[in-house]
Protein backbone atom coordinates (compact mmCIF):
# COMPACT_ATOMS: atom_id res chain seq x y z
CA UNK A 1 0.00 0.00 0.00
CA UNK A 2 0.94 3.35 -0.54
CA UNK A 3 2.37 5.32 2.56
CA UNK A 4 -0.14 8.13 2.43
CA UNK A 5 -3.02 5.52 1.33
CA UNK A 6 -2.01 3.68 4.48
CA UNK A 7 -1.59 7.75 6.51
CA UNK A 8 -4.88 8.85 5.10
CA UNK A 9 -6.67 5.52 6.12
CA UNK A 10 -4.80 5.99 9.81
CA UNK A 11 -5.96 9.23 9.86
CA UNK A 12 -9.69 7.97 9.62
CA UNK A 13 -9.30 5.68 12.10
CA UNK A 14 -7.96 7.72 14.90
CA UNK A 15 -10.83 10.34 14.03
CA UNK A 16 -13.56 7.56 14.52
CA UNK A 17 -12.22 7.12 17.69
CA UNK A 18 -11.70 10.68 18.73
CA UNK A 19 -14.52 12.49 17.26
CA UNK A 20 -17.78 10.94 17.15
CA UNK A 21 -18.54 10.55 21.03
CA UNK A 22 -17.48 14.42 21.41
CA UNK A 23 -20.10 15.89 19.46
CA UNK A 24 -23.13 13.38 19.62
CA UNK A 25 -22.52 13.33 23.84
CA UNK A 26 -22.01 17.20 24.22
CA UNK A 27 -25.99 17.40 22.73
CA UNK A 28 -27.05 15.96 25.38
CA UNK A 29 -27.28 15.30 29.38
CA UNK A 30 -25.33 12.13 30.59
CA UNK A 31 -26.87 10.53 32.64
CA UNK A 32 -25.69 11.31 36.72
CA UNK A 33 -24.56 7.91 36.98
CA UNK A 34 -22.22 7.68 33.46
CA UNK A 35 -20.85 11.11 34.36
CA UNK A 36 -19.71 9.93 37.69
CA UNK A 37 -18.48 6.47 36.45
CA UNK A 38 -16.71 9.04 34.28
CA UNK A 39 -14.61 10.47 36.68
CA UNK A 40 -12.65 6.88 36.95
CA UNK A 41 -11.27 7.39 33.20
CA UNK A 42 -8.14 8.85 33.88
CA UNK A 43 -6.44 7.14 36.82
CA UNK A 44 -7.87 3.91 35.81
CA UNK A 45 -6.56 4.67 32.29
CA UNK A 46 -3.20 5.58 33.57
CA UNK A 47 -2.38 2.85 35.95
CA UNK A 48 -3.24 0.26 33.20
CA UNK A 49 -0.69 1.92 31.05
CA UNK A 50 2.00 1.96 33.80
CA UNK A 51 1.99 -1.48 35.92
CA UNK A 52 2.90 -3.31 32.28
CA UNK A 53 5.38 -0.90 31.33
CA UNK A 54 7.32 -1.50 34.67
CA UNK A 55 6.51 -4.76 35.59
CA UNK A 56 6.69 -7.05 32.25
CA UNK A 57 9.99 -7.74 30.65
CA UNK A 58 10.12 -9.89 27.39
CA UNK A 59 6.55 -10.65 28.33
CA UNK A 60 7.10 -12.13 31.81
CA UNK A 61 5.91 -10.42 35.17
CA UNK A 62 9.41 -9.36 36.51
CA UNK A 63 10.26 -7.99 39.71
CA UNK A 64 13.75 -8.35 39.82
CA UNK A 65 16.30 -5.78 41.24
CA UNK A 66 17.79 -5.88 38.15
CA UNK A 67 14.30 -4.36 36.38
CA UNK A 68 15.44 -0.57 35.37
CA UNK A 69 11.81 0.48 34.74
CA UNK A 70 10.51 -1.12 37.88
CA UNK A 71 13.07 0.87 39.94
CA UNK A 72 13.06 3.78 37.83
CA UNK A 73 8.89 3.65 38.38
CA UNK A 74 9.52 3.70 42.22
CA UNK A 75 12.25 6.17 42.06
CA UNK A 76 9.51 8.54 39.83
CA UNK A 77 6.48 7.68 42.64
CA UNK A 78 8.17 8.40 44.98
CA UNK A 79 9.68 11.75 44.09
CA UNK A 80 6.09 12.71 42.57
CA UNK A 81 4.55 12.02 45.97
CA UNK A 82 6.79 14.23 47.43
CA UNK A 83 7.50 16.93 45.26
CA UNK A 84 3.92 17.25 43.56
CA UNK A 85 6.28 19.04 40.37
CA UNK A 86 5.56 17.16 37.61
CA UNK A 87 8.60 18.43 35.38
CA UNK A 88 10.72 17.35 38.48
CA UNK A 89 9.22 14.42 38.63
CA UNK A 90 10.04 13.22 35.04
CA UNK A 91 13.47 14.61 35.14
CA UNK A 92 14.72 12.73 38.23
CA UNK A 93 12.44 9.40 36.90
CA UNK A 94 14.65 9.55 33.65
CA UNK A 95 17.62 10.03 35.33
CA UNK A 96 16.97 6.80 37.54
CA UNK A 97 16.25 4.69 34.52
CA UNK A 98 20.08 5.70 33.43
CA UNK A 99 22.04 5.28 36.45
CA UNK A 100 19.79 1.98 36.91
CA UNK A 101 21.09 0.52 33.18
CA UNK A 102 24.34 1.87 33.59
CA UNK A 103 24.89 -0.22 36.80
CA UNK A 104 23.32 -3.28 35.49
CA UNK A 105 24.78 -2.86 32.11
CA UNK A 106 21.37 -3.43 29.86
CA UNK B 1 -23.50 36.29 34.06
CA UNK B 2 -22.85 38.01 36.93
CA UNK B 3 -19.71 38.71 36.07
CA UNK B 4 -16.83 37.27 34.46
CA UNK B 5 -13.17 36.91 35.99
CA UNK B 6 -10.19 37.88 33.97
CA UNK B 7 -8.80 34.51 34.50
CA UNK B 8 -11.94 33.14 32.53
CA UNK B 9 -11.57 35.38 29.32
CA UNK B 10 -10.76 33.06 26.93
CA UNK B 11 -7.04 34.01 25.89
CA UNK B 12 -6.19 33.52 30.03
CA UNK B 13 -7.69 29.79 29.66
CA UNK B 14 -5.38 29.24 26.57
CA UNK B 15 -2.85 30.38 28.03
CA UNK B 16 -3.71 27.86 30.94
CA UNK B 17 -3.76 24.72 29.29
CA UNK B 18 -0.57 25.71 27.13
CA UNK B 19 1.37 26.29 30.71
CA UNK B 20 -0.45 23.36 32.44
CA UNK B 21 0.54 20.95 29.68
CA UNK B 22 4.01 21.93 29.57
CA UNK B 23 5.65 19.17 31.46
CA UNK B 24 3.71 16.57 29.40
CA UNK B 25 5.80 18.12 26.38
CA UNK B 26 8.98 17.17 28.23
CA UNK B 27 7.57 13.79 28.42
CA UNK B 28 6.38 13.60 25.20
CA UNK B 29 9.20 14.65 23.48
CA UNK B 30 11.88 11.50 23.71
CA UNK B 31 8.98 9.64 22.49
CA UNK B 32 7.84 11.73 19.50
CA UNK B 33 11.80 11.83 18.58
CA UNK B 34 12.35 7.91 18.85
CA UNK B 35 9.02 7.60 16.33
CA UNK B 36 10.78 9.78 13.81
CA UNK B 37 13.78 8.07 14.03
CA UNK B 38 12.21 4.62 14.14
CA UNK B 39 10.18 5.50 11.07
CA UNK B 40 12.79 6.80 8.41
CA UNK B 41 14.84 2.92 9.47
CA UNK B 42 11.96 1.67 8.73
CA UNK B 43 10.76 2.07 5.52
CA UNK B 44 8.92 5.71 5.54
CA UNK B 45 10.08 8.44 3.65
CA UNK B 46 10.99 11.66 5.81
CA UNK B 47 7.83 13.19 4.23
CA UNK B 48 5.73 9.91 5.11
CA UNK B 49 6.56 9.95 8.86
CA UNK B 50 6.14 13.51 9.07
CA UNK B 51 2.55 13.15 7.73
CA UNK B 52 1.90 10.79 9.36
CA UNK B 53 2.28 12.83 12.70
CA UNK B 54 0.65 15.75 11.20
CA UNK B 55 -2.59 13.65 10.21
CA UNK B 56 -2.69 10.75 12.72
CA UNK B 57 -1.29 12.42 15.79
CA UNK B 58 -1.45 9.50 18.09
CA UNK B 59 1.40 8.67 19.51
CA UNK B 60 1.01 4.66 20.26
CA UNK B 61 -0.95 3.74 17.12
CA UNK B 62 2.04 5.59 15.07
CA UNK B 63 4.59 3.76 16.85
CA UNK B 64 2.75 0.34 16.27
CA UNK B 65 2.21 0.80 12.37
CA UNK B 66 5.86 1.71 12.03
CA UNK B 67 6.35 -1.63 13.40
CA UNK B 68 3.96 -3.63 11.62
CA UNK B 69 5.35 -1.65 8.91
CA UNK B 70 8.60 -2.74 9.40
CA UNK B 71 7.07 -6.43 9.48
CA UNK B 72 5.27 -6.52 6.48
CA UNK B 73 1.87 -6.35 7.47
CA UNK B 74 -0.65 -5.27 4.80
CA UNK B 75 -2.27 -1.97 5.25
CA UNK B 76 -6.19 -2.86 6.26
CA UNK B 77 -4.83 -4.62 8.82
CA UNK B 78 -2.44 -1.35 10.17
CA UNK B 79 -5.44 0.51 9.46
CA UNK B 80 -8.02 -1.45 11.38
CA UNK B 81 -5.20 -1.92 14.35
CA UNK B 82 -4.79 1.93 14.37
CA UNK B 83 -8.71 1.86 15.55
CA UNK B 84 -8.33 -0.67 18.12
CA UNK B 85 -5.30 1.01 19.40
CA UNK B 86 -7.05 4.24 19.56
CA UNK B 87 -10.56 2.73 21.15
CA UNK B 88 -9.44 4.57 24.46
CA UNK B 89 -9.80 7.71 22.70
CA UNK B 90 -14.08 6.91 23.24
CA UNK B 91 -13.37 7.30 26.55
CA UNK B 92 -12.02 10.31 26.63
CA UNK B 93 -14.34 12.45 24.38
CA UNK B 94 -17.28 10.75 26.11
CA UNK B 95 -16.03 12.08 29.63
CA UNK B 96 -14.81 15.70 28.56
CA UNK B 97 -18.28 15.56 26.12
CA UNK B 98 -20.64 16.91 29.65
CA UNK B 99 -18.45 19.77 29.95
CA UNK B 100 -18.36 21.25 26.48
CA UNK B 101 -21.65 21.05 26.02
CA UNK B 102 -23.95 22.75 23.00
CA UNK B 103 -20.50 23.72 21.06
CA UNK B 104 -20.99 24.07 17.43
CA UNK B 105 -18.86 21.65 14.92
CA UNK B 106 -16.35 24.55 14.35
CA UNK B 107 -15.24 23.92 17.50
CA UNK B 108 -16.22 20.19 18.32
CA UNK B 109 -14.46 18.88 14.90
CA UNK B 110 -10.81 20.12 16.18
CA UNK B 111 -10.76 19.41 19.16
CA UNK B 112 -11.87 15.75 18.79
CA UNK B 113 -8.96 15.70 16.27
CA UNK B 114 -6.72 17.03 18.56
CA UNK B 115 -7.27 15.09 21.71
CA UNK B 116 -4.57 12.85 23.13
CA UNK B 117 -4.02 10.80 26.33
CA UNK B 118 -2.29 13.71 27.94
CA UNK B 119 -4.55 17.06 26.81
CA UNK B 120 -7.43 14.78 28.55
CA UNK B 121 -5.81 14.39 31.38
CA UNK B 122 -4.49 17.78 31.87
CA UNK B 123 -8.54 19.26 31.01
CA UNK B 124 -10.01 15.99 33.10
CA UNK B 125 -8.31 17.42 35.89
CA UNK B 126 -8.29 20.81 35.43
CA UNK B 127 -12.58 20.74 34.66
CA UNK B 128 -13.01 18.86 37.95
CA UNK B 129 -11.53 21.28 39.94
CA UNK B 130 -12.42 24.47 38.55
CA UNK B 131 -16.35 23.33 38.33
CA UNK B 132 -17.70 26.90 37.86
CA UNK B 133 -15.21 28.05 35.33
CA UNK B 134 -16.21 29.47 31.88
CA UNK B 135 -14.73 29.15 28.42
CA UNK B 136 -13.55 25.28 29.13
CA UNK B 137 -13.42 24.72 25.10
CA UNK B 138 -10.39 27.41 25.69
CA UNK B 139 -8.87 25.55 28.24
CA UNK B 140 -8.70 22.28 26.33
CA UNK B 141 -7.49 23.73 23.04
CA UNK B 142 -4.22 25.54 24.45
CA UNK B 143 -3.18 22.39 25.72
CA UNK B 144 -4.37 20.22 22.65
CA UNK B 145 -2.23 22.80 20.38
CA UNK B 146 0.86 22.84 22.56
CA UNK B 147 1.08 19.17 22.42
CA UNK B 148 0.14 19.30 18.70
CA UNK B 149 3.43 22.17 17.84
CA UNK B 150 5.26 19.72 20.27
CA UNK B 151 4.75 16.70 18.48
CA UNK B 152 5.34 18.35 14.87
CA UNK B 153 8.47 19.73 16.55
CA UNK B 154 9.95 16.51 18.10
CA UNK B 155 8.81 14.17 14.83
CA UNK B 156 11.31 16.73 12.56
CA UNK B 157 13.88 16.00 15.06
CA UNK B 158 13.78 12.54 15.28
CA UNK B 159 13.66 12.12 11.49
CA UNK B 160 16.77 14.17 11.24
CA UNK B 161 18.26 11.85 13.60
CA UNK B 162 17.12 8.67 12.09
CA UNK B 163 19.68 8.25 9.90
CA UNK B 164 22.47 9.02 12.38
CA UNK B 165 21.01 6.35 15.06
CA UNK B 166 21.26 2.42 14.78
CA UNK B 167 18.98 1.30 16.95
CA UNK B 168 16.64 4.60 17.91
CA UNK B 169 14.79 2.67 21.02
CA UNK B 170 17.49 0.97 22.39
CA UNK B 171 18.35 4.11 24.15
CA UNK B 172 15.18 3.85 26.93
CA UNK B 173 14.03 7.36 25.83
CA UNK B 174 10.55 5.81 24.94
CA UNK B 175 10.21 5.45 29.45
CA UNK B 176 9.72 9.04 29.74
CA UNK B 177 6.02 8.59 28.60
CA UNK B 178 5.63 6.43 32.04
CA UNK B 179 7.43 8.16 34.26
CA UNK B 180 5.36 11.46 32.76
CA UNK B 181 1.94 9.11 33.53
CA UNK B 182 3.38 8.18 36.86
CA UNK B 183 3.72 11.93 37.82
CA UNK B 184 0.11 12.27 36.55
CA UNK B 185 -1.65 9.24 38.64
CA UNK B 186 -0.21 10.28 41.96
CA UNK B 187 -2.01 13.39 42.74
CA UNK B 188 -5.24 11.98 41.11
CA UNK B 189 -4.89 8.80 43.96
CA UNK B 190 -7.15 10.98 46.66
CA UNK B 191 -9.57 8.71 48.06
CA UNK B 192 -10.95 4.89 48.29
CA UNK B 193 -12.87 4.64 45.06
CA UNK B 194 -9.66 6.17 43.21
CA UNK B 195 -7.30 3.76 44.40
CA UNK B 196 -9.79 0.54 43.99
CA UNK B 197 -10.25 2.08 40.08
CA UNK B 198 -5.99 1.95 39.70
CA UNK B 199 -5.17 -0.79 41.65
CA UNK B 200 -8.24 -2.67 39.79
CA UNK B 201 -7.10 -1.70 36.10
CA UNK B 202 -3.38 -1.75 36.99
CA UNK B 203 -4.21 -5.55 38.07
CA UNK B 204 -6.11 -6.13 34.85
CA UNK B 205 -3.85 -4.60 32.49
CA UNK B 206 -1.07 -6.94 34.02
CA UNK B 207 -3.32 -10.38 33.45
CA UNK B 208 -4.52 -9.05 30.19
CA UNK B 209 -1.00 -7.95 29.05
CA UNK B 210 -0.82 -11.10 26.56
CA UNK B 211 -3.99 -9.79 23.76
CA UNK B 212 -2.98 -8.39 20.80
CA UNK B 213 -3.17 -4.88 20.07
CA UNK B 214 -3.35 -2.65 23.44
CA UNK B 215 -7.37 -4.46 23.64
CA UNK B 216 -5.85 -5.73 27.65
CA UNK B 217 -5.33 -1.73 28.30
CA UNK B 218 -8.66 -1.22 27.30
CA UNK B 219 -10.41 -4.08 29.38
CA UNK B 220 -7.99 -3.05 32.32
CA UNK B 221 -9.48 0.19 31.95
CA UNK B 222 -13.12 -0.71 32.20
CA UNK B 223 -12.32 -2.84 35.03
CA UNK B 224 -10.95 0.02 36.58
CA UNK B 225 -14.05 2.07 36.29
CA UNK B 226 -16.36 -0.66 37.41
CA UNK B 227 -14.53 -1.33 40.44
CA UNK B 228 -14.72 2.35 41.35
CA UNK B 229 -17.91 2.67 40.88
CA UNK B 230 -18.52 0.07 43.08
CA UNK B 231 -16.33 0.91 45.84
CA UNK B 232 -18.07 4.61 45.68
CA UNK B 233 -20.73 2.62 46.99
CA UNK B 234 -19.41 1.48 50.02
CA UNK B 235 -17.05 4.64 50.61
CA UNK B 236 -18.12 7.93 49.10
CA UNK B 237 -16.00 9.52 46.90
CA UNK B 238 -14.14 13.02 48.36
CA UNK B 239 -15.41 15.59 45.48
CA UNK B 240 -19.04 14.51 44.64
CA UNK B 241 -18.97 14.77 40.73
Amino acid sequence: MNEFLLIAGMAVATMASRIPLLVWLSKRNLPAGWFRALRYVPPAVLAAIILPAVLIVDGKLTFAVSNAPLAAGIVTALVGWRSRSLLLTILVGMAALFIWRAIFNF
Amino acid sequence: MLHTSPNSQPRARFIAGMRDTFPLLVGAAPFGIIFGALAVTSGFSPLGAATMSAFVFAGAAQFIAVGLVAAGTPGIVIVLTTFVVNLRHMLYSASLAPHLLALPARWLLPLGFWLTDESFVVAAKNFEEAKTETNRHWYLLGSELAMYVNWQLVTWIGIAAGQQIDDPQSWGLDFAMVVTFIGMLLPMIKDRPTVAAALVAGGAALLAHGLPNQLGLLLAALAGIGAGVLAERRWPAVVQG
